[in-house]
C-alpha cells in the first residue's frame, strides 16, 4: 500500500484538474442500509501484496456473509493506482452507475486524486454506527490522510507508525536515541551497527522525512507543498545531519538494504543495532516467525513518529454502496479492530479511541500473555503528520544526486 | 532419377521452409526488440508521447548520477568473470586427463549447469556474506566474532567482487563441458603424448597443442559468457552493488519505475548496454589475435621450463573450488529450508523443521505449475524445431556454414536488456503481452540454440547408413525419420529437452518483460524474494528452481535406459 503511493504520485497531479464534486447523496437509515445490503456481492479492491493483510480481509468476508450475507470478493491489486485508473475509465466511458469497483483500500495520492476529482461516494463516515468510536482526537491521520482532508468521504481501518526496533539483550532502551542528533551520536558510538533501507525504498525515504520532522524547529512547513524556494532551505539541516551519520553507517553509507525485510534480516543475524518498520506489531510478529531475536523491542523518538491511516472509500458509481457500508462499519467493529491488532493476525493498530470503546469490547484489546514486542498505545505516542507527497519525491531525487557515486 | 530420389527432394523442398520458420521464431524478436529499444533511446515511442527523435534520454542517462561507476562496474565485472572463468576450464581440462581427482569432480559439472543462475547466487550469498556459513563456522572459535564483523564486505562489494564470483561458479561447469565436447573432434591424446615426448610437462603440452585446436571450437561459447557476464541482471540483484548498480542493472530498476517518462532514458541505457557488449567482443577478438601472436612465439622459442604447469595447478584448483562452492552454496539454501532459527554464530540451526515447506508448497503450487508448464512448452518446441533444421540439413545433404552457428549464437550474443524492451513493445502491438503464449515463446528465444547446439553434434554424427538401409528396405523419409533416426537419438534428444527444460526454468528478464510483470515463475519469484524476505523461504524457492531442472536431467538420462535395456549400445 504505502510503497504504491509513490508510485501513483503522478496520477495525483494527473488528476489534479479541477472537477465539481458531486451533490451530496442522500444516505438512507442504517436499517434500511442493512436490508438491502443482504445478498450483495462487494468487489473489494486491495492491494494483494501482503499476506497477513490477505488473510484479514477472507476472515473478515466470512463474518460479513454469516453475519450480513454479503459476499466479499478481493480484487487482488498489485497497484492501487489500477482501482482509480478503472474508476476513472469507467467515469469517461459514462458508466456512471453499477460501476466494477465497490470498496476500495487506499491513502495518499490515490486518495487525492479521486477525492479531488469527485469520483468517491460520500460523505460516508457519519452514517457508518461504529464510527463513533474512531480517535478523531490523537489519531490526527484519520481526519488528515497526507495532508489532504478527509470530509468523511473515506473510512479508516487501521493504521501504520514508523518505528524503531532495537533488541533488548544487547541495549538497555535508555540507551536508545529518541532524537535525530542523538541517533547520529549513537551511530558515532557504535558504527557500522546503524543503517537504513535505500531511500528509493519507502522504508528509507520515510526514515529521512521522520529524521526531517525532527530536525526542523517547526515541522508544519511540510504540510505544505514542497517547491523550489521551499525544498533547499527547509531540507538544509537534514543534509548537515546525513553527512555526519552517513560515514558512520553499516558499509560506510555506500551500501543500503534493498528493503525493510533486508534490513531485519541483517537485525536478525546481529549486523546492525537499528531496524525500522512501518508497522509497530514488527518486532512482535517477527519474534513469533524467528525473523527477529527474542529480545527485538519497539522504541520510538520523543517527538513522535510519522503515522498514517489506511482508509476505505466507496466510488460514486459502485454498483453495491449499501454492501460496501456494511464492510466499511464491520471494520470499525471494535471485536473487528481487536483482532485485526492482535499479532497473531496482523498486528495493525486500531484506528478506535479505546476511551469511547465500552468496557467490556475495551479488553479485547489487552495485550496478549506470552507476545513479546507488542507496544503499547501509550508507548507508541501520538504519530506525526505524513508531510505532502512532494517531500517524499523530492528527498528522494536530492539523496540519489548527493550520494549516488 | 529413380523415383525416389525424386520423391527426397520434393520432401526436401518443403522441409527447406523449417530453418526459415526457425530463424523467423527466434531471431524476430531479438532483431525487432533490438529496433524497439533503439527508438525510445531516441525519445520515439508515440504511445507515452514520444513523438519526435532526440538525443534528451542521452542526455538524461548522462546526468544520473553515477552513472560512469555503473558503466565500469558492467565492463570490469564482465571481463574478470569471462576471463576467470576461461582460465579456470581450461587449466581443470589441462589436468582432466592426468589425474583421477579432477575426473570425479567433472561429474560434478552436470548437475551445477541445471542449476540457474539466481539459485546459485542465493546460495552463495548464504554461504560468503559476512553472516554467513563460511563465517558461522569459523566464529566465535578461530575468529572470536560472536556477531557478524563491521568492515567485512563479501557480498554486494562496491567493485562487484561477489558479483564475478557468482558468474565463475556457474560459468566454469559450462565452459568445461564446451572444452570436454570440443575434445572429442581433436585428436588430443596424441597431441598430448607428442607434447609430452618432446619433453614438456603435461599442462604445458595441452596448452601448446590442444588449448589452440579446442579454442576455435570454444570461442563462441566464450562470447555467449561475456556477454552475459556483463549484462546479467539477476546475478547482480542478488550479489552485485546497489548504489550504483552495473548498467543492465539501472536500465532494468528504470523499465520498472511507476514514472513512464523514465522508459526513456532505460531505452537509453539498454541500447549503451548492447554497445558496450559488442565493444567488449571486438576487444575480445583484438585480444585473441595479441595472444594468438605471444602464444605462437612462446610456442615457437621452444623452452621447456616455465610457469604454465604451476599455474594452472593452482588455476586447476582453484576451479575445483568453484565447483565445490558451488555445492555446498546449494547445500545452505537446503539447509536454510529447513532451518526454524538459526542465528550468528551458530554453524548449523538451532532448531529444525519442515514447516517451512509445509506452509510454502501449497502457496507456491500456482508458480511451480506456471514453471513447469513454461519449461515443458518451450523445450517440446525448441527440439522440435532444432530436429526440423537438423532434419532439412540432413535432407539437403549438406552442413550449414559457419555463419549459420552466428545466427544460432545471436540471442547469447545479444545482451537481453537491450532487446527484450522492444520485444514487450512488439507484443503489446500484438495485444500478447502479459499472455503465457508471449513467456513461452520469450523462453523459446534462448531455449532453441541451446537445444539445437547439444542436439547437432549427435544428429550429424549419426551415421548415415542406417538411414540408407532403410530407404533401401522401401520406407518413406518421413519414416525413416520416425523408426531410425529420432529412436536411435533419443538419448541426446532428451537431453537437449533437459537442457532447455534449465534453460526455460533460469530465464529471469524475459519472463519479467514478456509476461508484463504479471507471469510468476520460480525465478522471478525467487529474485524478488532476494530482496531480503525470509531466508528459509529463499531457501526453498531456490532449492525447487534448481531441483526441477535436475528431475528432468535424470529422467533424461534414465528413460533410455529403461526403454533400451535390451537394447546394448542404444541405453
Amino acid at each position: 500500500m504505502i510503497s504504491s503511493i509513490a508510485r501513483t504520485a503522478f496520477l495525483a497531479a494527473a488528476l489534479a484538474a479541477a472537477a465539481p464534486l458531486h451533490a451530496e447523496p442522500k444516505i438512507l437509515p442504517w436499517p434500511d442500509i442493512l436490508a438491502r445490503a443482504k445478498g450483495q456481492t462487494v468487489y473489494w479492491n486491495a492491494w494483494g501484496g501482503d499476506e497477513r493483510t490477505n488473510a484479514f480481509i477472507a476472515w473478515a468476508a466470512d463474518e460479513v456473509k454469516r453475519r450480513y450475507g454479503i459476499t466479499v470478493q478481493q480484487v487482488k491489486l498489485k497497484d492501487t493506482a489500477e482501482a482509480v485508473t478503472r474508476v476513472v475509465a469507467e467515469k469517461s466511458a459514462g458508466r456512471n452507475a453499477k460501476g466494477s469497483v465497490d470498496l476500495i483500500w487506499i491513502n495518499g495520492p490515490n486518495f487525492l486524486a479521486m477525492k479531488s476529482q469527485g469520483l468517491l461516494y460520500g460523505p460516508i463516515t457519519q452514517s457508518l454506527p461504529n464510527y463513533r468510536y474512531v480517535d478523531t482526537e490523537h489519531k490526527r491521520s484519520n481526519l488528515i490522510d497526507f495532508t489532504v482532508p478527509i470530509d468523511g468521504m473515506a473510512a479508516p481501518w487501521r493504521l501504520a507508525q514508523f518505528v524503531y526496533i532495537y533488541d533488548s539483550a544487547r541495549h538497555k532502551l535508555a540507551e536508545m536515541p529518541t532524537s535525530a542528533p542523538a541517533l547520529l551520536a549513537f551511530a558515532r558510538q557504535h558504527p557500522g551497527r546503524v543503517t537504513h533501507p535505500t531511500v528509493r525504498n519507502f522504508l528509507g525515504a520515510t526514515f529521512l522525512k521522520q529524521a526531517l520532522c525532527d530536525l526542523l524547529p517547526d515541522p508544519s512547513v511540510l504540510q505544505q507543498p514542497a517547491t523550489d524556494a521551499t525544498f533547499g532551505s527547509v531540507t538544509a539541516p537534514l543534509w548537515a545531519w546525513y553527512d555526519q551519520l552517513r560515514p558512520a553507517l553499516w558499509r560506510a553509507g555506500r551500501e543500503f538494504p534493498e528493503t525493510g525485510p533486508a534490513q531485519r534480516q541483517l537485525m536478525n543475524d546481529g549486523a546492525i543495532d537499528i531496524h525500522m518498520a512501518f508497522d509497530p506489531a514488527e518486532a512482535a510478529v517477527s519474534i513469533a516467525n524467528q525473523l527477529l531475536p527474542p529480545g527485538a523491542r519497539i522504541f520510538v523518538m520523543a517527538k513522535g513518529t510519522i503515522g498514517n491511516t489506511s482508509f476505505v472509500a466507496i466510488p460514486y458509481n459502485a454498483a453495491h454502496k449499501e454492501a460496501a457500508l456494511v464492510v466499511a462499519d464491520f471494520l470499525l467493529e471494535p471485536a473487528t479492530q481487536a483482532r485485526a491488532q492482535d499479532p497473531a493476525w496482523g498486528g495493525n493498530l486500531t484506528v478506535l479511541d479505546l476511551a469511547k470503546v465500552p468496557a467490556a469490547q475495551r479488553a479485547l484489546f489487552a495485550p496478549k500473555a506470552g507476545m513479546a514486542g507488542l507496544p503499547t498505545n501509550a508507548e507508541l505516542g501520538s504519530p506525526l503528520l505524513e508531510p505532502h507527497p512532494s517531500w517524499m519525491t523530492r528527498i528522494t531525487a536530492e539523496w540519489e544526486k548527493r550520494y549516488s557515486r | 532419377m529413380n523415383p525416389r530420389s525424386l520423391s527426397f527432394t520434393q520432401t526436401g523442398g518443403l522441409w527447406a521452409f523449417a530453418p526459415w520458420i526457425t530463424i523467423l521464431v527466434f531471431l524476430l524478436p531479438v532483431a525487432a526488440g533490438l529496433v524497439g529499444t533503439a527508438l525510445p533511446a531516441f525519445g520515439y515511442l508515440p504511445a507515452i508521447g514520444g513523438e519526435h527523435l532526440s538525443v534528451d534520454p542521452w542526455r538524461a542517462l548522462a546526468a544520473q548520477p553515477g552513472v560512469m561507476t555503473s558503466v565500469k562496474l558492467s565492463v570490469q565485472t564482465g571481463l574478470l568473470a569471462a576471463v576467470l572463468s576461461l582460465v579456470f576450464a581450461a587449466s581443470f581440462c589441462a589436468l582432466l586427463q592426468d589425474h583421477t581427482i579432477y575426473r570425479r569432480l567433472s561429474t560434478m559439472v552436470s548437475p551445477l549447469l541445471a542449476t540457474p543462475h539466481v539459485a546459485l547466487a542465493i546460495g552463495l550469498a548464504f554461504v560468503i556474506a559476512p553472516s554467513g556459513w563460511l563465517l558461522r563456522l569459523a566464529s566465535p572459535l578461530l575468529t572470536g566474532w560472536d556477531r557478524p564483523p563491521v568492515d567485512l564486505v563479501t557480498v554486494r562489494d562496491p567493485q562487484g567482487l561477489a558479483m564475478v564470483l557468482g558468474l565463475v561458479l556457474k560459468e566454469v561447469p559450462y565452459l568445461i563441458l564446451m572444452i570436454v565436447s570440443a575434445l572429442n573432434q581433436v585428436p588430443h591424446a596424441a597431441l598430448r603424448r607428442t607434447g609430452s615426448a618432446l619433453g614438456y610437462r603435461p599442462a604445458t603440452a595441452w596448452f601448446k597443442l590442444v588449448f589452440p585446436l579446442v579454442y576455435l571450437q570454444l570461442r563462441l561459447p566464450v562470447y555467449a559468457v561475456l556477454a552475459f557476464s556483463m549484462s546479467t541482471v539477476e546475478v547482480g540483484l542478488i550479489l552485485g552493488p546497489g548504489n550504483p548498480p552495473p548498467l543492465a542493472l539501472l536500465a532494468a530498476r528504470w523499465f520498472a519505475d511507476y514514472d513512464l517518462q523514465r522508459y526513456f532514458p532505460a531505452a537509453a541505457a539498454a541500447s549503451l548496454q548492447g554497445l558496450l557488449v559488442l565493444a567488449a567482443l571486438l576487444g575480445w577478438r583484438a585480444g585473441e589475435i595479441g595472444v594468438a601472436h605471444i602464444g605462437r612465439a612462446w610456442c615457437e622459442r621452444g623452452v621447456r621450463a616455465g610457469a604454465v604447469d604451476p599455474i594452472a595447478r593452482v588455476s586447476a584448483g582453484l576451479a575445483a573450488t568453484a565447483l565445490a562452492l558451488g555445492l555446498i552454496a546449494m547445500l545452505g539454501t537446503a539447509v536454510w529450508s529447513l532451518a526454524q532459527s538459526w542465528r550468528f554464530p551458530a554453524a548449523l540451526p538451532e532448531q529444525w523443521t519442515s514447516q517451512t515447506w509445509v506452509l510454502q508448497l501449497p502457496r507456491m503450487a500456482e508458480t511451480v505449475i506456471t514453471t513447469i508448464g513454461l519449461a515443458l512448452a518451450s523445450a517440446l518446441a525448441g527440439v522440435l524445431l532444432a530436429v526440423a533444421c537438423l532434419e532439412a540439413e540432413t535432407r539437403r545433404g549438406h552442413a550449414p556454414t559457419h555463419r549459420v552457428l552466428w545466427l544460432v549464437y545471436a540471442p547469447l550474443l545479444v545482451p537481453q536488456i537491450a532487446f527484450l524492451y522492444g520485444f514487450q513493445v512488439v507484443l503489446v502491438k500484438l495485444g500478447l503481452d502479459g499472455r503465457w503464449l508471449a513467456v513461452a515463446w520469450a523462453h523459446l528465444v534462448f531455449v532453441l540454440p541451446y537445444a539445437f547446439l547439444s542436439l547437432a553434434d549427435p544428429w550429424r554424427a549419426l551415421d548415415p547408413r542406417y538411414a540408407r538401409s532403410a530407404a533401401a528396405l522401401g520406407v518413406t523419409p518421413w519414416q525413416v525419420l520416425c523408426r531410425v533416426r529420432l529412436p536411435m537419438l533419443l538419448k541426446p534428444l532428451l537431453l537437449a529437452f533437459a537442457i532447455g527444460c534449465a534453460v526455460s526454468v533460469g530465464q529471469y528478464l524475459p519472463t519479467l518483460f514478456a509476461g508484463a510483470g504479471r507471469a510468476a515463475t520460480l525465478t522471478t519469484e525467487a529474485v524478488t524474494l532476494s530482496s531480503g524476505a525470509d531466508p528459509r523461504i529463499m531457501g526453498v524457492y531456490a532449492l525447487l528452481q534448481a531441483g526441477i531442472p535436475l528431475l528432468v536431467y535424470g529422467a533424461a538420462l534414465m528413460l533410455p535406459a529403461l526403454l533400451y535395456r535390451r537394447r546394448k549400445g542404444m541405453a
